[in-house]
């Protein structure tokens, strides 16, 4: 009998916690493995922030972990490139593409939307497993000779494509795109997926307009994934096409190394329009899951609907609609015609409508609530903040005529670090706070959490806020140091106080991570509904069961908002201040915030 | 040995804080509640904090504005770039109100109704009026953004009329540094393409070509004449650069393979500028912005603007491109 067990109950562990096709699972493991590259990436800009606040200094810690990158404690200014580059890839594709939307895509769309599991548990596992598997080549590229791929995680040719102008553009760089065409592929198997399954696995009565916000913003994120992903796949498979089999998509007219390349007839341009087709949504795609998860949270700690569901849902279609038609704005000084440059200024400053329109909500939201300040509202309340604080400069870059001067410098680096680092890193924390008790059934400590606010907030505004005065004294971005230029020399100060607020944003993560650990093994146990929400994931045990719930899938009758509904004498409806998706619609009773 | 006590050290913390945890947690379940539970005393006290950072978060900005104001590029060198400044105001004279704006409110309204056990939220879900009210508004501020950009954007990146005196200048940029090269008097470039590339002639040019021959090469400065408008072309060798020259409020990409161009009317002399600046050292500079190897963060020339007199009289001692 054991004899026959045996094998049998390994192939479970093998199943349940490896090759798991439970969304469940597959959410833990992208979170995991999501956070374990944003704690690279971060570790990375603290190493490099080192440099820039400290030029030429030595530090040990530069020696102990960068090796041959450094020479005396101090790195090597093509590798300063080269952790720059893997920076940017990481944070932008591994934490805040794959980490956001994997972990709470997976998690959210079969529960909240009353589904066992995802339409294709199969393809959600290789979709896990494609990522996994990318991003492990992504990090031994950091280890070939030459070093990891350092043309900007933009990746521009004919510096990417060219193993003569930089070091890191050879094995580096063919690492870099073979493991980011596997990552393509993982986020298109995950995007449609989660496509499918919105469109056609909702449970009785849980129509669109009943969805929570959090859904609506996966779907809209899919979708702008599908679209655009595959054009930087066909880029990327270009830029390969001119590395290794002699092509001239992007080249052209180059003497390099003593030599003239056979290479003619190309255009770096193409690449650049090719690259930002996903480039631009690709913020989008950071940034709309974030806003749903907030969405969602805000209203939940509010205790009041969201204000102006059918408004949020509306700008949500017009970002996503809009973040196709703008890429242009990231090329106005490229040499692309300035006809084009005006056209994608139009389309861009158009994006402000909408998001204004989500902040004014948001905040209304907030006004005549009962708040709770969880760690999860509190981060919340501060992706409003960045959204707004980056947001707000974009109308500057966005203007083509103010771009020609700041385009490049650090005023770009402060404002999309703010406006999609942020508000991405704050939307994902939030929800990671929020919806902890439903990933590992357990709490997190509220006054660690509340003091990595706080660490975080302060530290975040203290790096990046500075950066736009970098910017408008026109220092460039990617610069190993800013010393050679006597123009730039009273600046130092500003980049020795950004690397300090670099070094306490650094330690602020590492409480988070403790709290992390130590609540999904140790923390206390969760109630069922900690939060007193009203969506369907809450209606799910604790513990996780394989099909999500025991018996029938719930039937859902209102939206998810109803929260502190009264009825004609100012009592809550069902006496208490949330009624949950599952309750019926009272006699007489509107849905979908009708009074 | 550091590396072990370090290691070591990090444990102990680690094991405190756990320690720390589990008594806050025995102690939060022997009072009756779970230490996941949050308190109307405790949102208040995160409210607090909240109002706190507001205020501290204005008085930072205001901080950085008056510390480092001074710092930023002084007043445009060029004629366009006065535009591109007044622009600028016009932009910020928008954003910065509706920051400060929507920040009092976001963390006023977090404070204002932060948790009471005895009052009820407001069930408030939708306001058609509201929503239109602030869908027209930013739509306004935005035409008005984008029709002035645009006025002013259509202006700068118009060439120089062929016809109009003006100076034609190539700058070319390659691993790690910038040549530029001026027309001559014939008023045009020589040919030039990577084939011709060869010792000396880094630029690629065509020495059978005529117009070549008056061309003349500079390296290290350039000068420009105040008041005369300069139509720059830009070529790269290798990979891109990007000719950032800030004080004129000029950038545009070096592309291999294909022209660029952009073209600003120098304003104030490097000399005017070192009062303006109160900087004896002033100097005009062309720096590269666009990624292009490990030596990006060093490659520059300086730009000296002069009077038209002293720029052609810099200019005629410059040697010919046969002379070399």
């Amino acid at each position: 009998m054991s004899a026959h067990q045996h094998p049998h109950e390994e192939q479970d562990f093998l199943f349940k916690y490896v090759f798991s096709q439970d969304h469940k699972m597959i959410s833990k493991q992208f979170l995991i493995t999501g956070f374990i590259m944003g704690f690279i990436g971060l570790s990375m800009s603290t190493l490099f922030r080192l440099q820039l606040g400290f030029p030429g200094e030595s530090f040990w810690i530069i020696d102990f972990l960068l090796g041959s990158w450094a020479e005396n404690g101090v790195m090597l200014p093509d590798k300063y490139l080269a952790l720059v580059t893997m920076h940017g890839t990481i944070m932008v594709f591994f934490l805040l593409t794959a980490g956001l939307s994997g972990t709470f895509s997976n998690l959210l769309i079969p529960l909240q939307i009353g589904a066992r599991d995802m339409a294709s548990g199969f393809l959600n596992m290789l979709s896990y497993w494609f990522f996994f598997v990318s991003s492990v080549i992504m990090l031994i590229s950091l280890g070939v000779e030459g070093g990891a791929a350092s043309a900007g995680w933009t990746i521009y040719p004919p510096l990417s494509a060219l193993p003569q102008s930089i070091p890191g553009s050879g094995l580096g760089m063919t690492l870099w795109l073979v493991s980011m065409a596997i990552f393509i592929a993982s986020s298109l198997l995950g995007s449609l997926n989660y496509i499918v399954t919105i469109l056609n696995l909702r449970t009785k009565g849980m129509t669109m307009t009943r969805l929570p916000l959090t859904i609506w913003s996966f779907l809209i994120t899919a979708i702008v994934g599908v679209i655009s992903f595959p054009v930087l796949l066909a880029a990327a498979l270009l830029l390969v096409f001119d590395r290794s089999f002699g092509t001239s998509f992007y080249l052209s007219d180059i003497y390099i190394g003593g030599q003239v390349l056979e290479h003619s007839g190309g255009s770096p341009i193409l690449f650049e329009h090719l690259f930002w087709f996903l480039g631009h949504p690709e913020v989008y795609i950071v940034l709309l899951p974030a806003l749903g998860i907030t969405s969602e949270i805000v209203s939940t700690m509010s205790r009041k609907p969201i204000f102006g569901y059918r408004a949020m849902i509306t700008s949500m279609l017009a970002i996503g609609f809009l973040s196709a038609i703008v890429w242009g704005h990231h090329m106005f000084v490229t040499g692309m015609n300035p006809f084009l440059g005006a056209v994608f200024t139009f389309t861009t400053l158009l994006i402000a409508i909408p998001s204004a329109v989500k902040v004014f909500n948001y905040i209304t939201t907030l006004w005549k609530g009962n708040i709770k300040f969880s760690p999860a509202m509190l981060f919340s309340i501060g992706l409003v903040s960045t959204f707004i604080s980056g947001g707000l400069t974009g109308l500057i870059l966005g203007d083509s005529a103010l771009d020609i001067n700041v385009h490049d410098t650090y005023f770009v680096v402060g404002h999309f670090h703010i406006v999609m680092g942020l508000s991405g890193i704050f939307g994902m924390i939030a929800g990671v706070y929020h919806w902890f008790p439903k990933l590992f059934g357990r709490m997190l400590n509220n006054k660690l959490g509340n003091l990595h606010f706080w660490i975080t907030i302060v530290s975040s505004y203290g790096i990046f806020f500075p950066m736009h005065f970098l910017g408008l004294a026109g220092v460039p971005r990617r610069y190993y140091t800013n010393s050679e230029f006597p123009l730039f020399d009273n600046l130092l100060d500003i980049n020795t106080l950004i690397t300090w607020f670099a070094i306490l944003a650094f330690a602020g993560q590492l409480i988070f991570f403790f709290n992390f650990v130590y609540s999904a093994l140790r923390g206390p146990k969760a109630p069922q509904n900690p939060w007193k929400a009203n969506s369907l994931e809450w209606t799910t045990g604790v513990k996780h069961i394989h099909g999500n719930w025991p018996g029938e899938i719930p039937a859902v009758y209102r939206w998810p908002y109803d929260y502190s509904k009264v009825n004609e004498n100012g009592d809550y409806v069902t006496g208490e201040d949330f009624i949950p998706q599952i309750v019926p619609l009272g006699e007489g009773e509107l849905d979908g915030g009708g009074h | 040995m550091i590396a072990l006590v370090a290691i070591v050290a990090v444990l102990l913390v680690i094991a405190t804080a756990v320690q720390i945890l589990k008594i806050a947690e025995l102690r939060a379940t022997e009072s009756g509640k779970e230490i996941y539970e949050i308190s109307a005393k405790q949102s208040k006290a995160q409210a607090f904090l909240l109002m706190v950072f507001l205020v501290a978060y204005f008085g930072f900005f205001a901080w950085q504005v008056w510390k480092w104001g001074g710092l930023m590029l002084p007043v445009s060198a060029s004629e366009h770039g006065v535009g591109i400044d007044k622009l600028m105001n016009i932009t910020l004279w928008f954003i910065i109100p509706v920051f400060i704006i929507t920040h009092i409110f976001l963390f006023w309204f977090s404070y204002k109704y932060s948790f009471s056990e005895t009052r009820k939220a407001l069930f408030f879900s939708h306001s058609n009026k509201l929503e239109m009210f602030w869908t027209i508004i930013p739509s306004i501020a935005l035409t008005v953004l984008i029709l002035v950009g645009l006025s002013n954007w259509n202006k700068i990146m118009t060439p120089v009329a062929s016809e109009q005196e003006h100076i034609l200048i190539e700058v070319y940029g390659q691993q790690f540094s910038w040549t530029a090269r001026y027309a001559g008097k014939d008023g045009k470039l020589g040919r030039a393409s990577v084939e011709y590339i060869e010792g000396v002639n880094a630029l690629g040019i065509d020495v059978s070509d005529e117009n070549a021959k008056d061309d003349k090469i500079v390296k290290g400065e350039f000068h420009l004449p105040v008041g005369v408008p300069v139509q720059f072309v830009f070529r790269s060798q290798d990979v891109l650069h990007s000719a950032y020259m800030p004080h004129f409020r000029a950038q545009m990409n070096c592309v291999p393979g294909l022209k660029t161009q952009f073209n600003f009317i120098p304003t104030i002399t490097t000399e005017e500028m070192k009062k303006i600046t109160n900087n004896e050292n002033f100097e005009y500079i062309l720096l590269c912005n666009k990624i292009c190897g490990a030596a990006h963060y060093n490659m520059q020339m300086d730009i000296i603007v002069e009077s038209k007199e002293d720029f052609e009289k810099w200019l005629a001692e410059q040697k010919e491109f046969s002379a070399e």
